[in-house]
């Protein structure tokens, strides 16, 4: 076990635990944020930067300060470890240079966009950028590409954090599509205009945290914040068949895996799941679904992050203090 | 005429082949350290030596190999960086065509000191040809049974491959280069785990520059003790300088570590002075990531102590008013360079590199080519100069591999050091380049 102090509050985590991993122990509005890091995806991680924290002193046996900001999705923690993320007016800055280096080549197109309402990038920017850009050049552009008849690639979106490239070559049984190119010239491409069809295919779709993977039998179908999310499941021989139905009124307009609160799948799911149960009658229904705070589903839930009342309970007055002086959101 | 290592052969006709190297004393260090020595004793004195890496960064060599996890029933393996991709440095291709045996020799005696028993140099794809004299020269080598099974009937097996990269800069940054050793994309990988304890096909792996091999052989045939005495404080050695750029005598020159920059840039010995007669203006001394630096910086640091070729006096002042040796890349300007232009050109050059994995890189080198092409061209704002600079800090640490680095300290040292050549871009819009400054044929026009 290790012992770190995380934004002031101390958290005892397993050893080879990330930092990412450890701040999420205590919860609330001290977690970083994550854009390509994806707990189910062995290797994913430390691309998109957006999780940067400094470490002010790096272990009890030395406690010497992290020369850089180290990316806390695959940073492991060191027994003694002090970070700082909120606390820190450079995390705070880099963050922002964060934003801004990804809205160059993401269009703020959010109203004609099927992601708009589940967008990471969307929570992102809004949590931790600011309102305006100072780049003023050309920015870049795709042809669209057809990949199949169940997934749209729209490539000005991506954000290039990978996590598709590793969903398809950790859960599917042939990756045809990749990351080709170079610098911001890369993109997300199939092998040859390929088509991209197998089992599992469609998850590529719910890990991508921008709208450059939508589902083409959902999309601009209607606005996510319309539908209703409820819990559902059916005996399925593929997967665990567990889902989340996006309903209006009595009919299924998407179905799609459940994730947690990090916005992470919890049970990859099937493509018939996905694109061909889309009866009511194909289910068994649990119950309505609770949705993240920063979805605009849950507006007007008044809901708050909150950092696990175990770990408050042992914070000296001052720490919590301090952490409410953490400027808000929401 | 400083001492020797690398080069004192470079010349003898016939040195490429194996027996005239042998002639020259080649490949005894093989016997010495397979027949005499442990492997432990031949890393003691690569560490005794004082050899820093000389890929660029200037780590110490004996100390990474002590590094190297020895868990027992897993392979472990040296590569050798043979991409070098870096602009303004051609050094290690020059000891490769010309000695090809110098470095397989080293390969060798490296290979047996880190119990690797497959080690691999992985060349940039361009160099065909030098691919070539080493395939010779290691089948010289086979035959002749300094490589294969017992070596030399030592009981020490190794195979040696090279391996030709696809002619990214990228993959020359080691965990990118094992990456594609791997036959992967190469995109760095994160760190840690660094090489040393999951290095290729997540074995323990040593990953060193051709010249930081190349230097073993001398260093167990003379001992550490005698290596270090080379060069100045924790600067040992000799190391191979590339130089180029405006200079009456450019070349790959060896000098001793401590060679004051006034007469490595002067003497006839060495570059002889700056091209024509011209008045000298900047430099780049370690290849170009490294911060440029204004003639008067480069000669004398902020203090005004005269500076020395040495890791520590060359960044000296920091990145305010130092820069650093790196690779040995050493590039001169003469007075008729456009500085605006040359940082465009680096940039250029960066943007187009960047793997595109972290999000500050792939978006940030683009950002600030643009932003120099702008106001080269003439369309650029005076806001844009700090913009710049901004930028390039947004860059600066924030990012998987030290790619990001390498573009944004050319940026942010031109603007700190000749932010008046900037400032008079923006002011004259119609007017190519900054006073004094020349374009150089078509070519140069040509991205315009
Ligand atoms: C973008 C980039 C490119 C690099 N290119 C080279 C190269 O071409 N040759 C080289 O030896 N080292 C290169 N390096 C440094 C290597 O990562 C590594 O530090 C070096 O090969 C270690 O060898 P050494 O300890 O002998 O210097 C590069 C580093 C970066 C970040
Ligand atoms: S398509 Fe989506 S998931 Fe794939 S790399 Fe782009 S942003 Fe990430
Ligand atoms: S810094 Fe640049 S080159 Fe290095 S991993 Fe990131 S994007 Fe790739
Ligand atoms: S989430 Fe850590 S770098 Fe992307």
């Amino acid at each position: 076990m290790a012992k770190i102090t995380f934004d002031g509050i101390e958290v005892e985590v397993e050893d080879g635990t990330t930092i990412l991993n450890a701040a999420r122990k205590i919860g609330g509005d001290v977690v970083p944020p994550a854009m390509c890091y994806y707990t189910p995806l062995k290797g994913s991680g430390g691309k998109c930067r957006a999780c940067l924290v400094k470490v002010t002193a790096g272990s009890a046996k030395d406690p010497r300060p992290m020369p850089k900001l180290v990316a806390s999705c695959v940073t492991p923690v060191q027994d003694g470890m002090v970070v700082e993320n909120t606390l820190s007016p450079q995390v705070l800055e880099a963050r922002k240079g964060v934003v801004e280096m990804l809205l160059i080549n993401h269009p703020l197109d959010c109203p004609v966009c099927d992601q708009a309402g589940e967008c990471d990038l969307q929570n992102f920017s809004y949590d931790h950028g600011t309102s305006a850009t100072r780049f003023e050049e050309e920015r870049r552009t795709f042809e669209r590409q057809d990949i199949g008849p169940l997934i749209q690639l729209h490539m000005n979106r991506c954000i290039l954090c990978y996590r598709c490239v590793y969903t398809a070559d950790q859960i599917t049984d042939k990756r045809v599509h990749g990351v080709l190119g170079r610098g911001d010239a890369s993109e997300i491409g199939t092998y040859i205009e390929n088509v991209i069809d197998n089992d599992f295919s469609g998850n590529v779709i719910d890990v991508c945290p921008v709208g450059a993977l939508t589902d083409k039998t959902f999309r601009f179908k209607n606005r996510v914040w319309f539908t209703k999310p409820v819990d559902a499941h059916r005996d399925c021989p593929k997967c665990t068949g567990k889902v989340v139905l996006w309903t209006r009124g009595n009919d299924v307009l998407r179905v799609t895996a459940r994730k947690n609160e990090y916005g992470e799948v919890v049970d990859f799911i099937c493509n018939e799941c996905r694109f061909e149960k889309k009866e009511v009658a194909d289910w068994t229904i649990e119950g309505p679904r609770h949705i993240a705070r920063a979805s605009v589903i849950s507006a007007n839930h008044y809901e708050l992050p909150v950092i696990n009342p175990q770990i408050i309970a042992d914070l000296p007055e001052s720490t919590t203090k301090e952490l409410n002086l953490i400027p808000r959101p929401y | 005429m400083g001492v020797k290592i690398l080069t004192e052969h470079i010349n003898v006709p016939g040195i490429n082949t194996l027996e005239t190297y042998r002639k020259m004393g080649g490949y005894r260090s093989v016997e010495k350290a397979l027949k005499t020595m442990t492997p432990d004793e031949v890393v003691d004195e690569v560490k005794k030596s004082g050899l820093r890496g000389r890929g660029g960064a200037g780590f110490p060599t004996g100390m990474k190999w002590s590094f190297l996890a020895k868990p027992e029933g897993k392979p472990r393996y040296l590569v050798c960086n043979a991409d070098e991709s870096e602009p303004g440095t051609f050094k290690d291709r020059v000891l490769m065509e010309k000695i090809p045996h110098s470095l397989i020799e080293g390969m060798i005696t490296s290979s047996y000191a880190l119990g690797a028993r497959t080690s691999y140099i992985y060349i940039r794809g361009e160099l065909m040809f030098v691919l070539r004299i080493l395939e010779k020269a290691i089948a010289e080598a086979y035959a002749a049974g300094f490589l294969g099974e017992n070596i030399l009937g030592s009981g020490y097996s190794l195979d040696l491959h090279v391996h030709p990269g696809g002619g990214a800069y990228i993959c020359g940054e080691e965990t990118a280069l094992l990456e594609s050793l791997e036959g992967k994309r190469g995109n760095p990988r994160n760190k840690p785990p660094f090489p040393a304890v999951q290095g290729l096909y997540a074995c323990p792996t040593v990953v060193n520059n051709v010249e930081s091999i190349a230097a073993v052989p001398w260093i167990v045939n003379n001992t550490g003790e005698e290596y270090a005495k080379i060069g100045v404080g924790r600067s040992t050695g000799t190391k191979l300088i590339s130089a180029g750029g405006h200079l009456n005598r450019p070349g790959v020159y060896e000098i001793e570590l401590g060679l004051p920059v006034e007469e490595f840039l002067f003497s006839d010995e060495y570059c002889g002075g700056i091209w024509k007669g011209r008045e000298f203006k900047a430099v780049v001394a370690g290849g170009s990531s490294v911060p440029i630096l204004p003639a008067q910086l480069f000669l004398k640091t902020a203090e005004g102590t005269p500076r020395v070729m040495t890791y520590e006096s060359l960044s000296e002042g920091g990145f305010v008013s130092g820069t650093m040796l790196g690779s040995g890349g050493f590039i001169a300007m003469d007075d008729t360079t456009c500085i605006v232009r040359n940082t465009w050109n680096f940039a250029r050059f960066y943007h187009h590199e960047s793997c595109g994995q972290c999000s500050p890189c792939r978006e940030g080198t683009g950002w600030m080519e643009k932003i120099l092409h702008r106001i080269e061209h003439g369309h650029g704002h005076m806001h844009d100069i700090d913009l710049l600079v901004n930028v390039s800090k947004q860059i600066e640490g924030n990012t998987i591999c030290p790619l990001g680095d390498a573009a944004a300290w050319p940026v942010a040292s031109a603007v700190r050091h000749f932010r008046e050549e900037f400032e008079w871009h923006v002011n004259h819009p119609d007017k190519a380049t900054a006073p004094g400054a020349v374009y150089r044929g078509a070519e140069d026009l040509a991205f315009a």
